[in-house]
């Protein structure tokens, strides 16, 4: 509909994000966020319960505007082009959010067609998709009989089957064991390698180390912004852990 | 377009993979209206009566008198002819009319036998039924009291009762609407209300309304299944009632199809409002249930009749939506009565579907915002 994207080039930040503020009646939410992620990049969106993650990624995904301030997201402006930004992005919800009901292949299907891929796209992407998961033998199951780290792969394997510009994970390893979340980052790398850009919000600290940059949201503020290395460098810390926990510390509504 | 398509194909396999769902929609219209086909009795007061005296003498004053001050009766009009008598049945105004002959007083004192014509409106067997044993009784007493006052009094007040619509007497042609608008009820508002908070509760309605698919196709992908599983289901109730308990459909079907439509969109659009305030299954279940079935049927007129209720539930049943589609329904069903008849409740339907509607989505939007 309205093709005015100006074309993305490599140098081109992917998300551009400039004194983003969220008001909620007297709450502020966001305030002023100013933050760009590149293209390809695995970026990692920290912060306590309560500290303006959600607001912020429902923000950038078109689902809510800003109060004020400038959001591009893959060269579209959240303002004035929220639908073209649906297109052009991936999601995937803590709680794996697939259809218990349907089979692992008329879930893809069904995503396919909401994302406009055409029967033969889907029918090459998905089965290259599903064999390189180890799944195709098994697409005809129902998805209530997967176990929650196949639903977990299967949801990820959806968000990105259009091959979509950017990936929105909301802490997509919550609730399965090590050896699963280890599997699913090397799913993570893949993507990103395949030129999707992922942005991934998480409580373990261990994985915000797999990230490129991390950024640390403290009671609707970015106070930290930077690669895992420099983090520790700057803060005097051992682990990502360590900086989180001496960040948000004197937060004062991130306890709810 | 291909976005709907696969949102509406994939709500059909939901349906069709739920065994629960399928059951509701499936068995249950069978069931009810076998269960609901028996009769179910209950009292009157006030009922609204027409009198059509075309005697005018003061024994057929005295006798209307008698009948008004028993508390049974309200009298809605005197009626001038016969030709009245279609009329104040089908504006529904009137459950029963009392015809005196020509001539009453004096075929009473000189012939001994004198006619009176209790007709009433039996597409409501019970009330029916229960009004002309009220008015015979009534007559009668008059009858014995009048007697008493002459010399070797032995005249006959004789009552012929006719049934309209339903010369039979058969329960189950009141039930079939209750039981058509309960079902609508059950299978488009809380169905809905049901499934739309199902994708709440499993996050997948986040995934949904991030993606390319507008809010109002997800809304519309998900009731347009449940517009095809009522239409089934009236059709299958009607079959039911037509064949097995020969319940006459003498208005248009085409009509009555149409009716039937409009109430479930106001349905849907009820189980719609009810979904963006529910915040789970559970919850929309039982707002459905209390909200939805419960008034239907206690409150519609679809068991109790509604002239017998006590008057603040008289006003909230008029607050009632399937209250209205009953009457529609009976009126199409069993009067053969066309649009001409049934504009006024038609009208309300669409009030409440503009009503609901609106509703709803001021609710989402403050939601999303």
């Amino acid at each position: 509909m309205h093709n005015q994207s100006h074309e993305i080039n490599s140098t081109e930040p992917i998300i551009k994000v400039d004194k983003l503020v969220k008001r909620f009646g007297n709450f502020e939410a966001n305030k002023s966020l100013c933050f760009h992620v590149d293209k390809g990049e695995i970026f990692g969106f920290l912060g306590a319960n309560g500290a303006g993650k959600t607001t912020a990624m429902r923000i950038l995904s078109g689902l809510s505007k800003p109060t004020s301030g400038e959001v591009w997201v893959a060269g579209f402006n959240v303002n004035t082009h929220p639908e073209s930004i649906k297109k052009n992005i991936g999601y995937m919800s803590q709680k794996f959010s697939l259809f218990e009901d349907l089979t692992i292949w008329e879930n893809m299907r069904f995503f396919s067609a909401v994302y406009s891929m055409s029967k033969k796209q889907f029918k090459e992407r998905g089965q290259e998709l599903l064999q390189e998961l180890g799944i195709w033998e098994e697409r005809n199951r129902m998805v209530h009989d997967l176990s929650l780290g196949w639903k977990q792969k299967l949801a990820f394997t959806v968000a990105i089957m259009h091959k979509p510009a950017i990936v929105f994970l909301d802490e997509p390893t919550s609730g399965v064991d090590p050896i699963t979340r280890r599997q699913f980052w090397e799913m993570i790398y893949e993507a990103s390698a395949e030129g999707i850009t992922v942005f991934v919000t998480t409580h373990y600290m261990d994985e915000a180390e797999y990230c490129n940059r991390v950024s640390i949201m403290v009671d609707g503020r970015i106070d930290a912004l930077d690669t895992p290395e420099n983090l520790k460098k700057q803060f005097n810390a051992l682990n990502m852990n360590e900086v989180f926990i001496k960040l948000a510390r004197p937060a004062v509504n991130s306890s709810q | 377009m291909k976005r709907f398509k696969a949102f509406v194909k994939k709500e059909f396999l939901h349906i069709f993979r739920d065994s629960r769902t399928m059951l509701i929609l499936v068995a249950m219209p069978m069931v009810q209206i076998l269960i609901f086909g028996f009769v179910i009795s209950s009292e009157i007061k006030n009922a609204s009566i027409a009198i059509l005296d075309k005697s005018k003498d003061e024994l057929t004053q005295e006798a209307t008198q008698k009948l008004l001050s028993s508390g049974y009766f309200r009298l809605d009009k005197y009626l001038k002819s016969e030709q009245e008598l279609e009329t104040a049945f089908k504006r529904d105004r009137v459950k029963m009319t009392i015809v005196f002959e020509p001539g009453f007083a004096k075929h009473f004192y000189s012939d001994k036998t004198a006619n009176v014509q209790l007709i009433t409106d039996a597409s409501d067997a019970n009330t029916a039924r229960i009004l002309s044993n009220y008015a015979s009784m009534i007559l009668r007493d008059f009858q014995q009291s009048h007697n008493a006052t002459i010399p070797n009094g032995n005249s006959l007040i004789n009552t012929e009762v006719r049934m309209f619509y339903n010369e039979n007497l058969d329960g189950v042609y009141m039930s079939v609407p209750g039981i058509m608008a309960m079902i609508l009820m059950l299978v488009s508002a809380m169905m809905t209300s049901i499934s739309i908070t199902k994708e709440k509760e499993f996050g997948s309605m986040e995934v949904l309304l991030i993606s390319p698919l507008k809010p109002f196709q997800i809304i519309i992908g998900k009731v347009t299944p449940y517009i095809f599983m009522a239409l089934i289901n009236t059709l299958s109730i009607l079959a039911m009632g037509y064949w097995v308990f020969h319940v006459p459909i003498k208005g248009s079907l085409f009509l009555l199809l149409f009716e039937a439509t409009l109430f479930t969109i106001l349905a849907l659009s009820l189980g719609i409002f009810i979904s963006t305030v529910a915040k789970n299954q559970m919850v929309a279940m039982f707002m459905s249930m209390f909200a939805l079935m419960l008034p239907t049927i206690l409150l519609s007129g679809f068991i109790f009749p509604i002239e017998n209720m006590p008057f603040p539930l008289r006003m909230i049943s008029n607050i009632i939506p399937p209250r209205w589609f009953i009457i529609v329904v009976k009126k199409i069903m069993l009067k053969g009565a066309g649009i001409a008849y049934v504009w006024k409740e038609t009208l309300i339907l669409m009030g409440f579907i503009v009503l609901f509607v609106g509703l709803s989505i001021k609710k989402f939007k403050v939601r999303v915002e």
